[in-house]
């Protein structure tokens, strides 16, 4: 076994190809009215990049304040702007779009043998929409900020808060269409865009996996838009419809906002799973375990999600009854996410293992998607939610889920395919480190959140009782190292860009499409069409290309 | 792979096949277009019935819980003018149906003729929609500061009410009617705005097509517009028979 399959072109006389996507048209205006999925992916992954940083700084503020028991860093009404603003930009502007409108936008096609998404200009309209409710966030910021949680809680929204409720609300709105678009535009692109001999089960799981999360976003996401045109109206002329002293009912805003806020998460976490097959099996030589069945268990997760929204209300006042059924619901999402972190750990087992970065991430995603999910099991059953709801216990499942799976899948795969996007690797050592450096904080700083919550400290308080502090200051701590872990990258990948050793085309041998192209791409992607001839991850196949191609050169 | 096979091949892939001026570079075949923009057209349409599905659904909560008061309010609706109206964009589907075929069968002047009768029957029900709301402006049934329960509480003195021998509903049930109005003014509130819209593009196309636009075997555009609009004709369907058919005979 040897330590790594990197195989890079000789670089004394390797040269990044002259015609490329990033090449082919100079200037800003080619940029900003581009119709090429790859450019627009690159567009999307500076705008979600700035957003990251923001709702990070966001974070870093809260993890100050709650160093101490007393609210003294910020007065207690800033401190609820603060953490509603790191809630509403991490979530609707960086988790939602973070792996589809990047890394799905940009692969997606290539993995198909497509010149591009079938709506190019519909994908531009997309980014416009996002960057529109991207202002009108840092306006909202601005003028004032909004104090609701990112969740939106009627009446509190509607009656009682006196902040930027209804401009935050139209950025959700907006921010909400672009989502619907890129997930409107995946499904098309799947269905009718595949190249000749790409059936539906020779496709990447990456691919399944953003099918699966594209229904979530289209079926999903006008639901939240029109909860959010309701509250809106409740608030400017008092309609009624969520208003108890007029006969209308909070709780249905509270259905409307989780029919679509809890099938969210899945939209955040399936295309972080298609991103892990794509390193686990590449980075274990061996064709995903279990194929069909993580196919399809990405699709089960779509389909489930969209029954166990009322989790999140359990104790809001529905129905025992109501409260037993979708407990029950609930406990069946997790069968197909353990299919998946079961049949991943069976593709490791005899694979040939290297621990390039991206792989070093994908085992970071798994570990702590698994403990994610399990206390997932926790916030599920009814009996122990009325105890851990609403304390920092959600705070630190939620965590494990988004930061410590989805953060580390988008990492994982940013490393994995930036060869293939810029043409140039990363420094491996360093982002090694790096990946070692974020799950080292990331454990530090949510882990003790779990006790914390066991123990009862509540979510979205400014001041704590001072005995909660010792783990209030090792989560601090951690967030430090965190945010050095999280910098590293941006440092050392904006070095790559001038400085990194060239990459040639298919560095890791990964089997997919995308890998069987010039790095990086041309406009078009591939110079003929592409036929898809063997299974997905057939590594053999990749054995007998190499083989035909020295023979022939030779 | 090297530049120099990369640029040739490149070169080569976009002289090789010529096809017509409106596909796009990115398809293979023209029927793939089509398809992909058809098929995303139905997904669209699909996104607007969840949106208008969590208004069905509060729709629905609130008449079981205050069906006395949705069946008093929905008496105030004038089935006469939502019958009207029911026809009036039955009869717009029929012209955009027309229109698709007059596109396909490249007849340039049917095409005009069919969407400016569509433009006119949409105008039609907008116009309709105006007077039923200044209606319900006079009786005060606007949700509000100004909103009346009169009708409600003495619907003896209401002439529509009397029509159906209304009894009047004790205080707190007839506050309910005004949740009644609301959703009323919500759902055809934005049905009327998808109606603008689609008018909206309907102008567009009626000038496009003046130019030939559409008569040159490209069709998926005035398809995927008569889909669109077929959307919002079902939508009112459904409003027609929950708002104003539904309480008719209680």
């Amino acid at each position: 076994m040897s330590d790594t399959i990197v195989s890079l072109p000789d670089q004394s006389t390797a040269r990044i190809p002259k015609m490329n996507y990033l090449s082919k048209e100079k200037g800003l205006l080619s940029w900003l009215l581009t119709g090429d999925h790859k450019r627009i992916a690159i567009l999307y992954l500076i705008s979600i990049s700035f957003f990251f940083f923001l709702g990070g700084s966001l974070a870093g503020l809260i993890r100050l304040e709650l160093l101490t028991p007393q609210s003294d860093l910020m007065a207690t009404d800033t401190y609820n702007k603060v953490f509603s603003m790191h809630g509403i930009v991490m979530i609707f502007f960086f988790l939602v779009p973070s792996v589809p409108a990047t890394l799905g936008n940009f692969f997606l096609p290539m993995m198909l043998g497509a010149k591009d998404l079938a709506l190019p200009k519909i994908n531009l309209l997309s980014w416009y929409l996002y960057v529109a409710a991207g202002i009108l966030a840092l306006y909202a910021m601005a003028s004032g900020g909004v104090d609701t949680g990112w969740t939106f809680t009627t009446p509190l929204s509607t009656h009682y808060v006196n902040t930027q409720v209804v401009t935050t609300g139209l950025t959700i709105f907006i921010a909400g269409f672009s989502s619907i678009f890129t997930g409107l535009n995946f499904i098309v692109t799947i269905h009718k865009m595949r190249a000749p001999g790409m059936t539906w089960f020779r496709m990447p799981l990456f691919v399944w996996a953003h099918y699966a999360a594209s229904i979530l976003m289209v079926l999903g996401t006008p639901v939240l838009a029109i909860a959010i045109v309701l509250v809106a109206l409740e608030r400017t002329i008092g309609i009624g419809v969520f208003d108890p002293t007029k006969g209308g009912d909070p709780l249905l805003f509270q259905h409307l906002f989780w029919f679509y806020s809890h099938p969210a998460v899945y939209i955040m976490i399936l295309p972080g799973m298609g991103v892990i097959s794509e390193v686990i099996s590449t980075f274990s030589r061996k064709r995903v375990f279990g194929y069909t069945a993580v196919a399809f268990s990405s699709v089960a997760i779509a389909v489930f999600g969209f029954f166990v929204w009322a989790h999140h209300m359990f104790i809001m006042g529905i129905s025992n009854y109501a409260v037993l059924v979708f407990s029950l619901l609930t406990m069946l999402v997790a069968v197909p996410s353990a299919i998946k972190i079961f049949n991943w750990a069976f593709t490791l087992y005899k694979g040939s293992i290297t621990f390039e970065t991206p792989m070093l991430y994908a085992f970071g995603f798994m570990g702590l998607f698994t403990i994610g999910g399990m206390t997932g099991v926790f916030l599920g059953t009814a009996g122990t939610d009325i105890h851990l709801t609403e304390t920092y216990f959600i705070v630190a499942h939620f965590h494990f889920v988004m930061v410590g799976g989805m953060l580390m899948a988008f990492l994982s795969g940013l490393h994995f395919w930036w060869p293939k996007m810029t043409g140039r690797m990363y420094p491996e050592k360093i982002s090694q480190l790096a990946a070692v450096v974020t799950f080292i904080g990331f454990n530090l700083t949510f882990f003790p959140q779990f006790i914390l919550g066991t123990l009862g400290m509540p979510r979205r308080y400014a001041a704590y009782p001072a005995e909660f502090q010792i783990l209030n200051v090792f989560s601090t701590a951690g967030a430090s190292i965190l945010g050095v872990g999280y910098l590293l990258p941006v440092l050392y990948l904006v070095w790559s860009l001038k400085y990194g050793e060239i990459a040639g085309d298919n560095p890791w041998q990964a089997t997919g499409l995308e890998w069987q192209t010039q790095s990086p791409p041309l406009t078009e992607n591939f110079t003929e069409l592409p036929i898809m001839d063997h299974e997905a991850y057939d590594y053999e196949w990749l054995e007998r290309q190499k083989e035909k191609e020295v023979s022939s050169v030779g | 792979m090297s530049d120099s096979t990369a640029i040739a091949q490149g070169v080569a892939a976009d002289t090789h096949h010529a096809h017509p001026p409106y596909q796009r570079h990115h398809f293979e075949t023209i029927a793939q277009q089509n398809d992909a923009t058809n098929f995303a057209m139905w997904l669209f349409l699909l996104t607007e019935i969840m949106f208008f599905g969590g208004l069905f659904t509060a729709y629905l909560i609130y008449r079981n819980w205050y069906y006395p008061a949705f069946v008093a309010a929905s008496h105030q609706l004038d089935v006469r003018w939502g019958t009207l109206n029911t026809l009036v964009l039955i009869f717009s589907s029929f012209t955009v149906a027309m229109g698709v075929w007059c596109a396909e069968t490249r007849r340039k002047n049917g095409l005009v003729l069919c969407l400016v009768l569509t433009f006119i029957f949409g105008m039609t029900f907008l116009g309709i929609k105006t007077v039923e709301y200044h209606e319900k402006w006079e009786k005060h049934h606007i949700p509000g500061i100004h909103y009346s329960l009169q009708s409600f509480m003495d619907p003896a003195k209401d002439e529509a009410a009397r029509a159906y021998g209304d009894k009047p509903l004790p205080l707190d049930m007839a506050r309910h009617t005004e949740i009644y109005f609301f959703l009323y003014f919500a759902m055809t509130g934005m049905h009327a705005l998808h109606m603008i819209i689609g008018i909206g593009i309907l102008v567009f196309m009626i000038f496009r097509a003046q130019a030939g636009a559409y008569t040159t075997g490209h069709v998926t555009y005035v398809e995927n517009f008569g889909l669109y609009w077929h959307f919002v004709d079902i939508v009112w369907i459904y409003l027609f028979a929950l708002l104003y058919l539904i309480s008719r005979h209680q």
